[in-house]
């Protein structure tokens, strides 16, 4: 069923990481019912800072998953055949960072038992409408895709024709995802920290730093631990795509900062004064400012052709880009967006233990569903590769069946990876990781 | 003419996205229609408002009477923690309601006086655009911008997009922090928001909200703003009023005399 009997075999390792995942979302979700139980009041969030880390988390998601447009759209609409083994991987990534949003909207909503009301009553007028409908529609054509793609190639033959087609639809729904999760804070009329039109842009243009930047890691890590490798044209392919991105994104955040400051009107320069100038005392400006320290560290490392080649620079730049984007997106813009509040109060926000752990969890779920669905693909891309084996070489057979019990033990990595950022101490950890 | 099941299907499926094509165009014409057809109707029927005096406000600085009266009414909680306070009608200093107009030369007692804080109830409230249920909304007879406790999601998208600060969320269960319950009013329940109603459940008796009810100084005066021959409308017309972030477009009606 769903293939799913390939996830079900492993190694130790496979099922030790697999096991620790499923302790983490255990924890986590006994923490999240008796924040059923007792209210959100068991968060930082207050009535001044109402929205916090978990929407935060929802809206840094959609980016990482309308990032899978950046593989899918250069190998379908450009025949860009070096990330032929790699648009499965973006798909499933999307698969499982869109099932994470869903999952912080849940977590963060007071009455979660009354969510079908959206449904009951539709009302067109509300943004939040449109982005339930964009997010479950991109849910639906990525699971679509990814299991039909990834059957025909099981039993090899081709795809069946409309699945093209399904394809084609999901380019422009990616970025209809992270569009409308933008329009759900430029619309505000109160907000002046988020009511600006490059909101969106910006939007997708650090979705598509962040997303392919944790794309690079999960395929090099994969590479390490199976050996299946997408190619090293496939990884600076990439590369090139977060760079771009990285700087468009740079420079929608300058164009902020100018017109802001150079106006020098209070409603818009606040926001900057909080996150990185520390002109009002906030929990923020530790956080805008690591931002950008690190946006800035990873641009270099980027942006000089020789760092970016290399591939253990490439990684730092990697975690340099999805870290900063992460603090960026998942804690400063959210926040900062409700303070100072309508009356002029400064509210300090820090989230609590609880509700680190719940955020912890769902991290855990997504990299799980990471695991699963890479350790799927993979064991049927190594098969159908086994299979290639010509008789006289079936000596060697014996080196083909160590790699397919390697491929089992392997994916401990994007799962390690992912639930180390979750863990926000990631620059450091995730980077190590590589290099030992 | 004979028609096949293939052919019956193709036709009869056109008509449906036909129908429903045009239901969706008729529903997207009205929400156009909405704003500026709101306002030029809204001058037909009737807009509840308030008038805040803050020359008469301003006599006794620690008078808390209309924020006892609601809390009353309506069985507010009261959380010590600000962060979980439920607020329907509240005082803040006079500056920090309108920034906007402060200079600094404007010597602290005036600066500081403390002014009462309640919803707008907007013409154009962005709570009710952005509320994905229909658990906030206007109601067409009066203006009041209303609440659905049964229905919110507890999502605070209108938290987030009223301008005033005017919604407030339970965070927690509230119950047990109500001092004085009133039977008559409904409890809350926690993950849900709540603000002013303008005291629609007295309104149907023919009250007046327990705020105006209550003021000492009768200095909250409450009427249809579309009435030219109201209190509410005579006040407006002979005095200098301000309301709160008007530049927004969301029409707030609670005016403060000044």
């Amino acid at each position: 069923m769903f293939m799913l009997e390939k996830a079900m075999t492993g190694s130790r390792r496979y099922w030790t990481w697999v096991g620790a995942l499923v302790a983490v979302i255990a924890v986590a979700f006994g923490f999240y019912l008796y924040q059923l139980n007792y209210g959100l009041g068991l968060t930082g969030m207050s009535r001044n800072v109402s929205w916090g880390l978990y929407i935060g988390q929802f809206t840094f998601m959609v980016g990482v998953a309308a990032s899978a447009v950046m593989v899918v759209l250069p190998y379908y609409l450009h025949s860009h055949k070096e990330f032929a083994r790699m648009t499965i991987l973006g798909e499933f990534l999307a698969v499982s960072s869109v099932t994470m949003c869903m999952m912080f909207i849940m977590i963060d909503m007071g009455k979660p038992m009354r969510v079908f009301n959206v449904i009951l009553y539709p009302q067109f007028h509300s943004v939040m409408f449109w982005d339930m409908l964009s997010l479950s529609g991109y849910l639906v054509l990525n699971a679509t895709i990814t299991y039909f793609t990834l059957h025909a190639e099981q039993e090899d033959v081709h795809p069946p024709h409309w699945i093209k087609y399904i394809i084609l639809l999901s380019i422009p729904w990616a970025i209809s995802i992270h569009t409308v999760t933008g329009f759900l804070y430029s619309g505000l009329p109160g907000r002046l920290g988020w009511r600006t039109a490059i909101m969106a842009p910006r939007f997708l243009a650090s979705a598509f730093a962040a997303g392919p930047a944790l794309l690079i890691l999960l395929c090099l890590l994969l590479r390490r631990q199976t050996g299946y490798d997408v190619g090293k044209k496939a990884i600076s392919g990439l590369a090139v795509i977060v760079t771009y991105a990285m700087v468009i994104n740079t420079f929608f955040i300058l164009m902020e900062f100018f017109t802001a400051m150079y106006s020098h009107v209070p409603d818009l320069t606040v926001d900057f004064q909080d996150l990185y100038l520390g002109a009002v005392h906030t929990s923020l400006l530790p956080w805008g400012r690591t931002s950008i320290v690190l946006m800035a560290a990873a641009l270099v490392l980027l942006l000089v052709p020789r760092w970016r080649r290399n591939e253990k620079s490439l990684v730092v730049a990697c975690v340099l880009v999805f870290s900063s984007l992460w603090i960026d997106k998942g804690v400063c813009m959210v926040v900062g967006g409700f303070i100072p509040s309508p009356l002029g109060t400064i509210t300090r926000y820090v989230p609590t233990l609880p509700e680190l752990i719940i955020t912890l969890g769902v991290w855990a779920v997504g990299a799980l569903m990471v695991t699963v669905f890479y350790k799927i693909a993979l064991s049927v891309e190594i098969a159908k590769e086994a299979s290639y084996v010509p008789a006289y070489e079936l000596a060697g057979a014996a080196s083909a069946t160590g790699l397919q019990a390697h491929a089992s033990s392997a994916v401990t990595g994007p799962g390690a990876s992912a639930a180390g950022q979750g863990n926000e101490g990631v620059s450091g950890k995730g980077g190590e990781e590589w290099h030992h | 003419m004979k028609i096949t099941r293939k052919e019956f299907l193709k036709i009869s499926g056109a008509c449906l996205i036909g129908l429903s094509g045009k239901k969706a165009l008729a529903v997207l014409d009205s929400s156009a229609k909405g704003q500026t057809s709101s306002a030029s109707a809204s001058k037909a029927s009737k807009q509840l408002g308030m008038i805040v005096d803050t020359r008469k406000c301003i006599k006794d600085q620690g008078c808390t009477k209309c924020i006892e009266a609601c809390t009353q009414a309506h069985n507010i909680p009261s959380f010590k923690d600000p962060a979980h306070q439920i607020k329907w009608i509240w005082k803040k200093p006079f500056d920090d309601l309108f920034s906007s107009y402060e200079t600094q030369y404007l010597e602290p007692s005036l600066k500081d006086e403390s002014t009462p804080v309640l919803c707008n109830h907007c013409d154009s409230p962005p709570c009710v655009r952005v509320c994905p249920t229909g658990a906030t909304w206007k109601r067409k007879e009066d203006g009041i911008v209303m609440m659905d406790w049964h229905r919110c999601i507890g999502c605070r998208f209108c938290m987030a997009a009223c301008p005033y600060g005017a919604r407030s969320f339970n965070w927690v269960d509230p119950r047990p922090e109500i001092q004085n319950l009133n039977p008559d009013f409904p409890t809350r329940t926690k993950g849900v928001v709540e603000k002013c109603t303008f005291c629609s459940e007295r309104l149907a008796k023919g009250q007046q909200p327990a705020c105006v009810e209550a003021c000492p100084e009768k200095a909250l005066v409450f009427g249809d703003v579309n009435d030219p021959k109201s209190e509410i409308r005579q006040l407006l017309a002979k005095s200098y009023t301000l309301r709160r972030r008007p530049e927004l477009g969301t029409g707030p009606n609670i005016y403060y005399l000044v």
